[in-house]
């Protein structure tokens, strides 16, 4: 009767038997084909192609200068507004919140088309390619920015801020030396929210370009779609993958060490 | 000074994220092909949303899908996080590290790696492709919304329960259930907003005449020539109002709680 006991640690068995087949036998299943050629024999050619044909290196290098440039502007924007609505003291702030983070509950490509609409409108669709698909991922991005940024602003003890003021800081100075190094958490993952999906998801550089910016997941669609080469699709995956590890590692790395010095303070 | 300062900024931004959307909400009441065009106030797009048959089936076919990848992943998460919660050891932990990968990927490349494999064990391009895609998406943030409330409940109330004679299955579904039924909630709230949004996973997963509002709307844009291109409008100002009355119950729900605590 042992072998039929139920525990509650097993319960995770299910999602575990899902997650290898569903995650991780994929994600093996990319790294075997970007290391094996058309016919199924090993080989590094398709990762020579990628470093020596000049497009795709040419792509990943201004898809990651996209990443980064929406990434900056979504947190130039969104941080004066996480840092004002936390401020906020009257019974408007939740409101107020709420309507910086509802365009999240309309779908991305709807939002995507409005925004697309309006600068067809003014006249800039077509002429500025680069311009509008920045202009369209920080539309799209921004709530996922303002977030994580409100969620940590909102939990800074008060009395820091106070403390610095009374010793003779002037507001920026307590800005530069005190909120802003506490809010480095929510600056992270605020960047992992937008980075790299906005280096990736060619649906809004598609729409806001009218097809003529390729970033770096639209290469991984064509090679999949039209391209029709599996085994180049599959580096590019691969290289992905990298970036979203060394990612991980920075911003992890980054948070470890904001850790110990709040645990300092 | 400041003040006034602050509440500009406010504006702005918020003129940035609104004015799309309304331009689109004012030209959904018109019956022009181009925005900027205003032909006088007419409901004859939301005619057409509600009359074409291909527009009225990718809606429910969008609502179905959410519904059912909702249900299957808010029941594998809450499984899954209450296991990962309990087993501390290799394989709960592995568990865990697991989740965290399709939160952290790019969506691209999860869904390609899913295309990879179901053209390998033959069922690509199904009903059941995109299930399971919608699923690898969706679960890893429902165990996000359960395993706080697993932290935040009394640990002795399992142990309380097995003590006074129930199985663990009972005391799993009448103890501890009800005290995670809120990340249990918001997680599979958190499901359905994701399987709503998605667009690269059912790109890559869904049977090829199967679309979602977000698979619709992308051709449509890309082809200017689509019919249906200006009845979209419509369709994003019925997803407006829905959104607003759902805010306008969540803050009267909420106001309510906040007076009876004062109670």
């Amino acid at each position: 009767m042992k072998g039929l006991r139920f525990s509650r640690k097993d319960l995770c068995i299910p999602y575990g038997v899902f997650l290898v087949l569903f995650v991780v036998f994929p994600l093996l299943l990319v790294v075997y084909y970007a290391f094996t050629s058309k016919t199924g024999q090993f080989t590094l050619e398709n990762f020579i192609w990628f470093f020596t044909d000049g497009t795709s290196l040419k792509n990943l290098f201004y898809s990651i200068g996209i990443g980064l440039i929406t990434t900056l502007f979504c947190l130039l924007i969104g941080y004066p507004v996480a840092f004002i609505l936390s401020k906020i003291k009257s019974a408007k702030k939740s409101i107020l919140l709420l309507l910086f983070i509802m365009p999240m509950w309309i779908n991305f490509v709807l939002r995507a088309m409005a925004m697309k609409e309006i600068l067809t409108l003014v006249g800039l669709f077509g002429k500025y390619n680069y311009l509008n698909t920045i202009i369209g991922m920080v539309y799209d991005y921004l709530p996922f920015m303002i977030l994580p940024l409100y969620s940590v602003l909102i939990k800074i003890d008060k009395s820091y801020e106070e403390a610095a003021c009374d010793l003779g800081a002037n507001s920026i100075k307590v800005f530069l030396s005190v909120t802003l190094p506490l809010s480095t958490s929510g600056i992270i993952s605020g960047i992992t929210m937008v980075f790299l999906p906005s280096m990736s998801c060619y649906v809004i550089s598609d729409t806001f370009s009218n097809g003529k910016v390729t970033i770096i997941g639209k290469l991984i669609e064509t090679w999949f779609g039209p391209g029709d080469n599996w085994n180049f699709g599959s580096v590019i995956a691969l290289i992905m993958l990298v970036i979203m590890f060394v990612t991980t590692l920075i911003t992890d790395g980054l948070s470890k060490r904001t850790k110990t010095r709040e645990e300092e303070l | 000074m400041k003040k006034v300062f602050s509440g500009c900024y406010l504006v702005l931004a918020l003129a940035f994220i609104y004015v799309p959307i309304f331009v689109l909400v004012l030209y959904s009441f018109t019956n022009s092909k181009i925005i900027g065009d205003w032909n006088g106030f007419s409901l004859k797009l939301y005619e057409k949303l509600f009359t074409d048959e291909k527009l009225t089936k990718m809606i429910l076919d969008t609502l179905f899908l959410a519904i059912v990848a909702g249900f299957i992943s808010t029941l594998l998460g809450t499984l899954g996080a209450i296991g990962i919660f309990y087993n501390k050891g290799w394989f709960g932990k592995s568990v865990k590290n697991a989740s965290q990968i399709n939160v952290i990927n790019a969506e691209i490349v999860t869904a390609i790696s899913l295309a990879l494999t179901f053209a390998l064990i033959g069922i690509n391009r199904s009903y059941a492709s995109l299930i399971i895609g919608h699923v690898a998406l969706c679960t890893p943030f429902v165990v996000l919304s359960v395993i706080p409330k697993l932290k935040q409940m009394d640990g002795s109330l399992y142990e309380a329960a097995l003590d006074l004679g129930a199985t663990p299955g009972k005391a799993l579904w009448q103890v501890v259930l009800p005290e995670i039924m809120p990340g249990v909630f918001s997680g599979f709230m958190l499901a359905l907003t994701l399987s709503l949004d998605d667009y690269m996973i059912t790109a890559y997963t869904r049977p090829y005449e199967f679309d979602t509002i977000s698979t619709y709307v992308y051709s449509a844009v890309k082809n200017q020539k689509n019919s249906a291109l200006p009845a979209l409008r419509a369709l994003t100002t019925i997803i407006v109002i829905i959104m607003i009355i759902v805010v306008i119950i969540m803050n009267i729900q909420a106001s309510k709680k906040l007076q009876n605590n004062k109670k």
